[in-house]
């Protein structure tokens, strides 16, 4: 097992006690917990919690809306178009999505290699 | 045809078939997403990305060769579902075949469900080798002939043709979910099914598509508090009431529909009680059951979580009677796994006939089986490396320890591109497909 850091005791509220037992008696997804909360130190408490889960129901989200197309189209000067606000949790993506933006969906008309 | 041989103790798997392209340039269309045999095991489907669904055909055994099973040929390939736009809710709707589900055989007929992230249909597989001809107003080519000329009547007689096989879509059951379909189950009574989604499952009746029953809900009322999702379900094999379905906390509800209309009350509750201790940021994650099945004899239940296969005994509900371990070498680089995403790549499983071995897959074209009475398990590796006809497959090893035995292959050096995700046992013979990113191998036990 790779040297783990002791340094990654940070401020996490999950439970430090554990860690500081020595390190052969650390189990090895606790070791792999500490690896990826040095590299993520902003990584919530709730792994399986509502921010996974609504990423996952999420799946095909595309946020085109014809109004801010539209509107982006008139090219209104002086004038931002909306943006999410930063304390939202809802994932909404970083920009607008227009017609030319949304992947052109074709339908297979080829046939699987499978029945070659 | 011989039963369903003894465990891997004498069992040897040979390499019979490989289906796809060499192509290590992997069209996303032809990434295979589902493998299902039919009740007889003479047909094979599978689903791919881009919606299109192959059925291969088992030949019957011919006498010159009786050391082989027939081999699988392709029968009829058709497009199931195309890719959506909701331009409603804005939602992108993936025509990836999620599951097939074959229906018995009830007449010369084959029927089949196939569904993707919304809609399921059914599909009826029929053949035609016999075509009407001498008609008296028509010409062979479909032209109408002059009536002027019709002078003598004839009787039109049905002549024999090359075979046709045609897949139409009977039915279309649409509409009836808001979340993602992840399961299918055909319930015992040949007439109803299952399709559960993210947070709901609903009972269709196999001729009815303008409603459904909707059988289990758990969606909060504020989705703030929302902190498991259903991952697979399945109907009970021979008990038409009953069915499970799992969650993404490692959970298995099991429901009986004489209970109530909505059955958010589970009648048992299948849980592994966790170690506290051992609670790390990932131990819900790898706890997530990504499929649930029935054993043939509907006594048990396997279910695959990350790291490992369980058998569940239906009367016991306070843990696994038995637990494989799949790659239990993976748990020390869960930190890679998520960051890669893999840690959320959903594994399925399989029972053989006799519900003696049970199958499921890893990574590196690996799969692994695990004989319950011998207590032995096998790693195998699917690849054109060892595709020659009817050579018997080696068991690979992955080396854990710091020294490496000739022939093992390290953990860092495993391949995590390469999942076999899907798997399919026959329900009768030693013969198993297996899937790989976008080849269907096909494998059957070596007959002397």
């Amino acid at each position: 097992m790779s040297g783990d850091n002791e340094e990654t005791q940070t401020t996490e509220e999950t439970a430090v006690d554990d860690k500081e037992v020595p390190e052969k008696m650390i189990s090895p997804e606790k070791s792999e917990e500490a690896k990826l909360k040095a590299r993520y130190p902003n990584l919530g408490n709730k792994p399986g919690g509502s921010d996974l889960l609504r990423k996952r129901l999420q799946k095909g989200q595309k946020y085109f809306d014809s109004g801010d197309y539209n509107m982006a189209k008139a090219k209104i000067k002086n004038k931002q178009l909306p943006t999410a606000a930063p304390e939202k949790t809802e994932i909404t993506g970083d920009h607008i999505p227009t017609p030319q933006d949304l992947p052109q969906r074709k339908p297979s008309l080829v046939a699987s290699k499978l029945a070659g | 045809m011989a039963g369903p041989g003894g465990g891997s103790n004498d069992v040897q798997w040979c390499f019979s078939q490989v289906k796809g392209s060499i192509d290590d340039d992997v069209a996303e269309a032809d990434i295979i997403s589902t493998v299902e045999f039919n009740h007889s095991g003479e047909l094979l489907a599978t689903g791919d990305k881009g919606g299109r669904v192959v059925i291969f055909q088992q030949e019957p055994e011919s006498k010159n060769q009786p050391q082989c099973r027939g081999e699988y040929n392709v029968y009829s390939t058709f497009q199931s579902h195309e890719p959506e736009f909701d331009y409603l809710k804005s939602l992108e709707i993936e025509e990836k075949i999620n599951k097939i589900r074959w229906l018995p055989q009830k007449n010369a007929a084959q029927f089949l469900l196939s569904t993707n992230d919304k809609t399921i249909k059914l599909w009826k597989i029929s053949e035609r080798d016999k075509r009407p001809e001498g008609y008296n107003l028509k010409e062979e080519d479909g032209r109408y002939r002059d009536p002027n000329s019709v002078t003598a009547l004839r009787v039109p007689v049905f002549r024999p043709m090359d075979l046709m096989v045609e897949a139409s879509p009977r039915r279309v059951f649409a509409n009836a979910h808001t979340y993602h379909i992840n399961s299918i189950s055909v319930n015992s009574d040949y007439e109803t099914y299952l399709s559960a989604d993210d947070l709901r499952i609903n009972l269709w009746h196999l001729e009815i598509t303008d409603r459904s029953f909707n059988i289990v809900d758990i969606k909060p009322a504020n989705m703030e508090e929302l902190t498991e999702v259903i991952t697979a379900a399945e109907f009970h094999p021979n008990q038409c009431n009953t069915f499970v379905y799992s969650s993404s906390k490692g959970t298995i509800r099991m429901c009986d529909m004489r209970a109530s209309a909505l059955c958010d009350k589970h009648a048992k509750l299948f849980e592994e009680p966790e170690d506290p201790n051992n609670r790390s940021f990932f131990s819900e994650i790898i706890s997530s059951i990504s499929d649930v099945k029935f054993s043939h004899s509907g006594r048990y239940m396997m279910t695959r979580d990350y790291l490992s296969v369980k058998i569940w005994d239906l009367n016991m509900e306070t843990r696994p009677v038995e637990t494989y371990q799949v790659h239990e070498y993976l748990r020390s680089k869960l930190c890679s796994l998520y960051e890669n995403d893999c840690i959320f790549d959903k594994f399925e499983c399989c029972w053989n006939g006799n519900d003696s071995v049970v199958m499921t897959g890893s990574y590196n074209n690996f799969f692994r089986m695990f004989d319950r009475g011998y207590r032995q398990d096998v790693t195998l590796e699917a690849s054109r490396e060892n595709s020659k006809p009817r050579s018997v497959l080696k068991p690979r090893k992955v080396s854990t320890g710091g020294k490496r035995k000739k022939d093992e292959i390290s953990v860092d050096s495993l391949d995590f591109n390469k999942k076999i995700l899907h798997t399919a046992w026959h329900p009768l013979d030693n013969i198993i497909a297996v899937a790989t990113t976008n080849n269907l191998y096909i494998f059957q036990e070596k007959l002397n």
